[in-house]
């Protein structure tokens, strides 16, 4: 078992983002998690990620509870699990080559990674994964003159290079042009398999979710709505899901979900 | 006028701010007696006509100026040799003391744990004594330990500019963006390694400024400890001063002109490599 989620309720002050979440992801499983904007999928995944401690219910990853461990021991399960963020906070003067290294940090001692700062020890292992993303001549690059679709793929070609054993990734391909998201993701997923790396990815464009994910979870205000393989995902299950009873003016969503309509 | 479509919810707290801050400022115009009608008195406008008519022209002979060098040399020696020992303790310490490295601030959005702050207090309790006793009255203590001479001032500058460096070190360390530090942290990096990824990028180019910047308030400090015997320019200011040679004092004071201009170049030297 890769994940599992019981009960699990996530409450950012007044604001309940997750209310008593069920959920088992098990090893090697490639899962995609969709929903409205707001719905809860960030939080999901940062909870999962234990980059935020759940207000109530339990959380188990990797065979542990992050939130019952030491904060040491909590740190080194840390460095198993990766999480691509939708905009990656890296610092706008870093290189891009430590941004990619820096995904390491968890695995190197203190030493190593301020040495790695002095000099990085390992460029042909960032070229490498830049590489798979296109990007390998951005690497001596300072991340601030790279725009909001390459800043998303040095955060993937980051993670990618921490070789975790769960890997996160919160609306990984936002910022990217169809095809380039589309190779993004087949490249996540190819990583997986390769690996037997546990997938979980948040997408805002249900199309790619059903075409590179087995399995794809919806969720609507903060539950689970529907959790089944891709084949069973229907045309009534994503108008449920999407629903929105507070737009005024239904007329501009056509011609959005035109993209992202599903063909199955 | 303020229907509720238009209203700012902000504008009453931002109006209350300002009267608050103009009620506070009227009593200290008060209290410090400033009264800029004294300057325009018959009697002060001669005195100060005199003290600044004795500094043309400045003094340049060859014994005075070899003077001159030495006391500046000690003086930018005094300033430099005062904020590494400062440094040596001020990084440390803004470490301690500032909530960027907090593991747990890391998951809280922000928030420490109320371990964390229980060590940081002491530690940000350490930085306002450092700073508090101002650098003058240590001179005058160190100038008793340890006897007329720049190594007063040395300790002097040390002990106050770490209480001040470790304090706004902390500070800009917590003002820059915290997510860089955070998404490293939530990777399993160490505080460390997290601090110097995720922080010391975005924070480096102030923290080289206001250190530059407050090497050359040292600068002018360790002028003003020599008035009390801490060596350097300052003590050949008050020599010259109680001879009444005005030359000399003008002299240093353009070498002191020199020196703040030197920080200041310096200062956008190494912001424009930083930023």
């Amino acid at each position: 078992m890769s994940i599992r989620l019981h009960e699990a309720s996530l409450r950012h002050g007044k604001v309940q983002a997750l209310n008593a979440v069920d959920l088992c992801i098990d090893k090697g499983e490639r899962v995609a998690i969709i929903g409205p904007s707001g719905a809860g999928k960030s939080s999901l995944l940062h909870l999962m990620a234990t980059a935020t401690r759940p207000s109530a219910g339990l959380l188990d990853v990797l065979d542990a509870q992050p939130w019952a461990l030491s904060a040491h021991a909590r740190q080194r399960l840390r460095a198993r699990i990766g999480l691509v963020h939708q905009a990656p906070p890296l610092p706008p003067r870093q290189r891009v080559v430590t941004a990619v290294l820096a995904g390491r940090l968890g695995q190197w001692s203190t030493l190593r990674g301020l040495l790695n700062l002095v000099h990085p020890g390992d460029v042909p292992g960032a070229r490498q994964v830049l590489a798979d993303l296109g990007l390998a001549d951005k690497l001596f690059v300072q991340c601030g003159q790279l725009s909001g679709g390459q800043l998303q793929r040095v955060g993937i070609a980051r993670v990618l290079y921490q070789r975790p054993e769960v890997l996160l990734a919160d609306e990984p391909v936002s910022a990217m042009d169809p095809v380039l998201a589309d190779h993004s993701l087949a490249l996540l997923n190819r990583h997986a398999q390769a690996h037997g790396v546990t997938l979980v990815a948040s997408l805002h464009a249900v199309e790619l979710a059903l075409a590179h994910f087995p399995r794809v979870i919806g969720i609507r205000e903060g539950q689970v709505a529907f959790d089944c393989p891709a084949e069973a995902v229907s045309e009534s299950l994503l108008e449920a899901l999407y629903a929105n009873e507070q737009l005024a003016s239904p007329v501009s969503v056509g011609a959005t979900l035109t993209v992202q309509i599903p063909r199955c | 006028m303020l229907n509720v479509d238009a209203r700012d919810p902000a504008a009453l707290p931002r109006l209350l701010l300002t009267l608050l801050c103009l009620a506070l400022l009227w009593p200290g115009l008060y209290v410090s007696e400033l009264n800029p009608g004294v300057l325009l008195q018959a009697e002060s406008r001669q005195q100060m006509a005199s003290f600044v008519g004795a500094f043309w022209p400045p003094a340049h002979d060859a014994a005075f100026l070899g003077l001159l060098w030495a006391a500046t040399l000690q003086t930018l020696a005094v300033a430099t040799v005062g904020m590494a020992l400062a440094l040596v303790l001020a990084v440390p310490a803004s470490l301690l003391a500032s909530r960027a490295l907090s593991l747990r601030a890391a998951s809280q959005g922000g928030r420490p744990g109320s371990w964390s702050r229980g060590v940081r207090l002491p530690v940000r309790g350490l930085l306002v004594f450092l700073r508090s006793v101002p650098e003058i009255v240590w001179a005058l203590l160190f100038v008793r330990a340890v006897g007329l001479g720049p190594t007063a001032g040395v300790l002097a500058i040390a002990i106050t500019y770490s209480g001040m460096l470790g304090k706004v070190y902390a500070e800009i360390f917590e003002s820059v963006d915290q997510r860089p530090a955070h998404a490293l942290l939530q990777a399993g990096s160490g505080r460390l390694s997290a601090f110097c990824y995720g922080i010391l990028p975005n924070a480096a180019a102030e923290v080289v400024s206001y250190t530059v910047y407050r090497w050359e308030c040292a600068v002018r400090a360790s002028v003003v400890m020599g008035f009390v015997g801490a060596g350097g320019l300052g003590q050949q200011i008050d020599l010259s001063m109680r001879m009444f040679a005005g030359d000399q004092v003008a002299s240093m004071l353009l070498a002191f002109l020199a020196l703040v201009m030197l920080a200041d170049l310096l200062s956008r030297l190494l912001r424009g490599r930083l930023a």
